[in-house]
């Protein structure tokens, strides 16, 4: 045996120590643009992190939260990182079924997280998710048509002229609608919607003693507000309608307004989707004159579960998903357009994202005006702007979110639908122990 | 005259047929028509006209690796199968040539475990496959769908079998044949078209399995259901894609009934006909 041949074998077996040694990380995930984008560039995290291997498992929104809780509760260990909504963070978090991200290092800038975002994903000081991509919400509409009414948007609209300027611009043989907003049934859906634009009414879901509101005066105004506004301005079929149904007439030039999540603006504002993509205009959430502009605020962020025997490797590959550099990967492989927004305060500093970005600063707007602590201008005992962050309230939010629904559909009242809700949520509250 | 009403009535039943035919097919052909369109295409409404783009097999193409979940959907489908028949066979063949006064119950009870709600005993199940290490593995997954069809592979040969003459197999006996012999040589080439059938069948149930397929895997025995369920999207257009994955899961199974249209049919209406 030559010296060529020991050497030869050696390597050998030093390269097969070395993958056996590999950690693989199985992260799960949405099928977003900006996660199929991350799971594309995931080469450069293997490339810079040889000992470590990626596996992605993508599912649906409402598949991926029941297998990730299913899985945390049980302490299966089949995820090493998971994507979960700053609904679920602080709720899990509580439960002990996240891991404290403390070894994020030292490079990782946490400071420049957006504060509204990073508090959200924090309990007693401690990062215990990191934001990939967050959100608000805003007024897209389309500034040709606002000029042809003769309306200028105001800096900080009102609902009364928002609801004006919707039934204004409709213009039904032309197949333009004033407005578009959610109406399809769901917690995330047109409660989420609902929610914001009662809290900007002066509404709040419960009170201090945890006893729902559905049978105060500012839950009646909004609603029958929206329900009245839809009648005259909205597409027909509105009650089935979600984000995608109404990025889609709002990009074939169907929606004079849209508002909804503020990460639709680089949609529709991309001419190769958009056929309205250099007419449209960004403004704050509306409010009633009260300062309050819904709080809407949601981030999808990277967790690991505390059954994760890899949260070493884990906290690593986090740390360079969510950095500043990953961001510079994005921009100098798809442009900076396609960077995903509303984390880091130093995004919206960017010359060249504002440049690429017209949406920007509305964005960073919307996002600071977000106050999730004081969703409403009444006190409340919970926390969460467009949802109510406690584990009850995705299956009472979808029951209301029905009955709401139906009341667009012109299917029931928003006097028999308001009651209905409320005796729905007292019931569940009870149940629930809030209510004694 | 009577040829008349007989001929028209044969019309009628044609025409009612075909009917009943195109909208059970109907979902199938409105996927495969949606993979065709663009995404706004998609969203946009009812339309039985696409632009006949192939865009979203491509992008499905290049965001997914179709060939390991396809694999596992074989291994998975064919797996859960073999091992259904093993069981089924001899559980059918006591039941039908040897019953006793609680065969009806037991039978009724072992459809009545498909009645209950598959969430009800997730949580259960999870944990039993956590300690026995079976999650995201191909034979726990095989388990899982041979447990879950097993009662309905049962009843399936249980039927065929009872239409099988019981004297056959005691002169069978008489000559001399083992239970082995008698059940191999003797009742399964008689059952072949009935076992064939049921094989199919469950080869079918198993392709669409999509409760327990994505819930007790991730990566690695992760079956064409979980690849579908993958490309649902909440912000961003997803209907066409998701229907391209879809026609592209559905394939394999919808040329494999095709092919064997003649023994399913012939398998599923074996007692009816005797």
């Amino acid at each position: 045996m030559n010296l060529r041949t020991l050497m030869l074998g050696a390597s050998t077996a030093a390269l097969l120590c070395g993958f056996a040694h590999a950690e693989t990380l199985t992260i799960a995930t949405v099928n977003n643009g900006d996660m199929i984008r991350m799971q594309g560039l995931t080469d450069d995290f293997t490339t810079k992190n040889p000992d470590i291997q990626v596996e992605w498992v993508t599912l649906e929104e409402n598949v991926l939260r029941e297998r990730v809780t299913t899985d945390i509760a049980t302490k299966g260990g089949q995820y090493d990182i998971v994507t979960i909504g700053n609904y679920e963070v602080p709720i899990w978090a509580k439960q002990g079924w996240l891991v404290a991200l403390d070894g994020l290092g030292d490079d990782y800038d946490v400071d420049d997280l957006l504060p509204a975002i990073r508090g959200g994903l924090s309990l007693d000081g401690k990062l215990y998710a990191a934001p990939f991509y967050g959100e608000s919400a805003m007024i897209m509409y389309r500034k040709d048509l606002f000029e042809k009414a003769g309306l200028t948007m105001p800096d900080s609209p009102t609902w009364e002229f928002i609801g004006e300027a919707a039934r204004k611009i409709t213009d039904r043989d032309a197949d333009v609608n004033g407005i578009c907003l959610r109406g399809k049934a769901g917690w995330g859906e047109n409660m989420a919607f609902l929610t914001a634009l009662d809290n900007s009414f002066g509404g709040r879901w419960f009170d201090e003693n945890w006893q729902p509101q559905f049978d105060q005066p500012e839950w009646k105004a909004s609603l029958q507000f929206y329900v009245d506004m839809m009648k005259d301005a909205g597409p027909q079929g509105a009650s089935s309608n979600g984000f995608n149904e109404n990025l889609t007439l709002f990009q074939q030039g169907k929606c004079g307004m849209w508002i909804d999540a503020t990460v639709a603006a680089s949609f529709v504002s991309n001419p190769n989707d958009s056929t309205v993509a250099d007419k449209v205009g960004y403004a704050i959430f509306p409010d009633t004159g009260n300062g309050n502009h819904g709080h809407w605020l949601w981030s999808w962020n990277l967790a690991v579960p505390a059954s994760s025997t890899k949260a070493e490797a884990a906290q690593k590959f986090i740390s360079w998903a969510t950095d500043k550099a990953y961001t510079e990967l994005v921009a100098s492989k798809e442009g900076w357009a396609n960077v995903p927004p509303g984390t880091r305060t130093s995004l919206y500093k960017n010359a060249e994202y504002q440049k690429a970005a017209p949406f920007a600063a509305p964005t960073l707007a919307a996002m600071d005006a977000a106050d999730i602590t004081k969703p409403s201008v009444k006190p409340v005992p919970y926390t969460g702007g467009q949802f109510v962050a406690i584990p009850e309230f995705q299956s009472l939010g979808t029951t209301v979110g029905q009955l709401f629904s139906a009341v667009l559909a012109g299917q029931s009242s928003v006097d028999d639908a308001l009651a209905q809700a409320q005796t729905i949520a007292v019931r569940e509250m009870t149940r629930a122990g809030y209510i004694k | 005259m009577a040829r008349a009403v007989s001929n028209r009535r044969k019309t009628i039943a044609t025409i009612v047929a075909w009917l009943v035919a195109l909208i059970i097919f109907f979902p199938i052909l409105y996927t495969v028509l949606t993979s065709l369109k663009t995404e706004p295409e998609a969203i946009q409404g009812f339309s039985l006209v696409p632009s006949f783009t192939l865009e979203s097999y491509v992008t499905v193409h290049t965001q997914r690796d179709y060939f390991k979940p396809f694999m596992n959907s074989v291994v998975l489908s064919l797996g859960s199968t073999l091992l259904a028949l093993l069981v089924a066979v001899p559980a059918a063949w006591s039941m039908a040539f040897s019953p006793t006064r609680r065969t009806k119950d037991i039978l009724l009870w072992m459809l009545s475990t498909k009645m209950m709600p598959a969430v009800a005993v997730l949580v259960p199940i999870y944990l039993i496959f956590r300690d026995f290490g079976l999650l995201d593995t191909r034979i726990g997954l095989t388990i899982m769908l041979t447990l879950i069809n097993l009662p309905i592979v049962v009843w399936m040969l249980y039927t065929y079998f009872r239409e099988i003459p019981g004297e056959i197999l005691e002169a069978a006996r008489m000559d001399g044949a083992s239970l082995w012999g008698e059940i191999v040589y003797v009742l399964t080439p008689m059952a072949v078209p009935g076992i064939a059938s049921t094989m199919l069948l469950n080869i079918i149930l198993a392709w669409n399995e999509a409760f327990w397929t994505i819930r007790l895997t991730t990566t690695n025995a992760a079956p064409l259901t979980a690849f579908i369920t993958s490309f649902s999207s909440p912000q961003g257009l997803f209907w066409a894609k998701l229907s391209a994955a879809s026609t592209l899961a559905i394939a394999p199974i919808l040329i494999m009934g095709w092919f064997s249209q003649k023994q399913l049919v012939r398998g599923l209406t074996f007692g009816a006909v005797k």
